[in-house]
């Protein structure tokens, strides 16, 4: 399992190939990604997106969160990339692979890792427009989606 | 001795990331109740604590928990990772 928090682009592309690679030809027969881009509002207006972070405890919970989903799903492996800082729309924010037997094991685990990891892992983004700047707000399904997984 | 950090608009109403306090707080709610007597900063930040999540040393938990041999507790608002 690889867990990387950083505020540097990455290319969800090269990373699947090698996640791919890494496998190397092991019982994987499912490979599921899901990337996170940085979505413009309906206006277009959004310059950047800022996202905080809590140093330290986002890497803990990220492991955590990952661990029990690794065990959870019995998966060969499982990559999360998050990312920090300013960003534009269009960007990658994030990312999760999965690697498991079968598909079931793999789009479960995905979407178990996404679940968590919004409601869970102390990120927080801001939206900056060129006059108005706010905190994006926690929304309710996101923690109700939680509960299919207890 | 205990760090207590803020991040997101809880760091912004209260004006700084981090600091170090001297308190002889039981609980994560008797800090509170300490930090919001002391200006109108953080009585504005702490006015609403269902908006607020709390952490003990990195770790999630609620306003009712002990601070005995706690380090670090950070205020923020909920998670908007993803």
């Amino acid at each position: 399992m690889d867990v990387r928090v950083q505020s540097s682009p990455f290319d969800p592309g090269i990373e699947l190939n090698r996640f791919t690679d890494h496998l190397g030809g092991a019982e994987a027969g499912a490979i599921v990604t899901f990337s996170g881009v940085v979505r413009n509002r309906p206006d277009g207006s959004l310059v950047r997106m800022e996202i905080e972070h809590y140093p330290g405890m986002t890497e803990l919970a990220l492991a955590e969160i990952g661990q029990e989903a690794m065990s959870r799903w019995s998966l060969l492996d499982a990559l999360v990339i998050h990312r920090f800082g300013p960003l534009v729309p269009g960007e990658p924010i994030m990312m999760v692979a999965t690697a498991a037997a079968h598909r079931s094991a793999a789009f479960e685990a995905a979407e178990f890792l996404m679940d968590y990891l919004k409601s869970r892992a102390p990120f927080w983004k801001k939206e900056v427009t060129s006059d108005t700047q706010g905190w994006v707000a926690a929304r309710s399904e996101d923690e109700q989606a939680l509960t299919r997984w207890r | 001795m205990i760090d207590v950090l803020y991040f997101a608009w809880v760091r912004e109403r209260i004006g700084l990331p981090k600091e170090r306090i001297e308190t002889r707080a039981a609980t994560i709610a008797d800090l509170v109740a300490e930090l919001a007597a002391r200006d109108d900063r953080y009585a504005m930040a702490f006015s609403d604590l269902t908006a607020i999540r709390v952490a003990a040393d990195q770790v999630l938990t609620d306003f009712n928990a002990s601070l005995t041999d706690v380090r670090e507790v950070a205020f923020f608002p909920p998670m908007t990772g993803g």
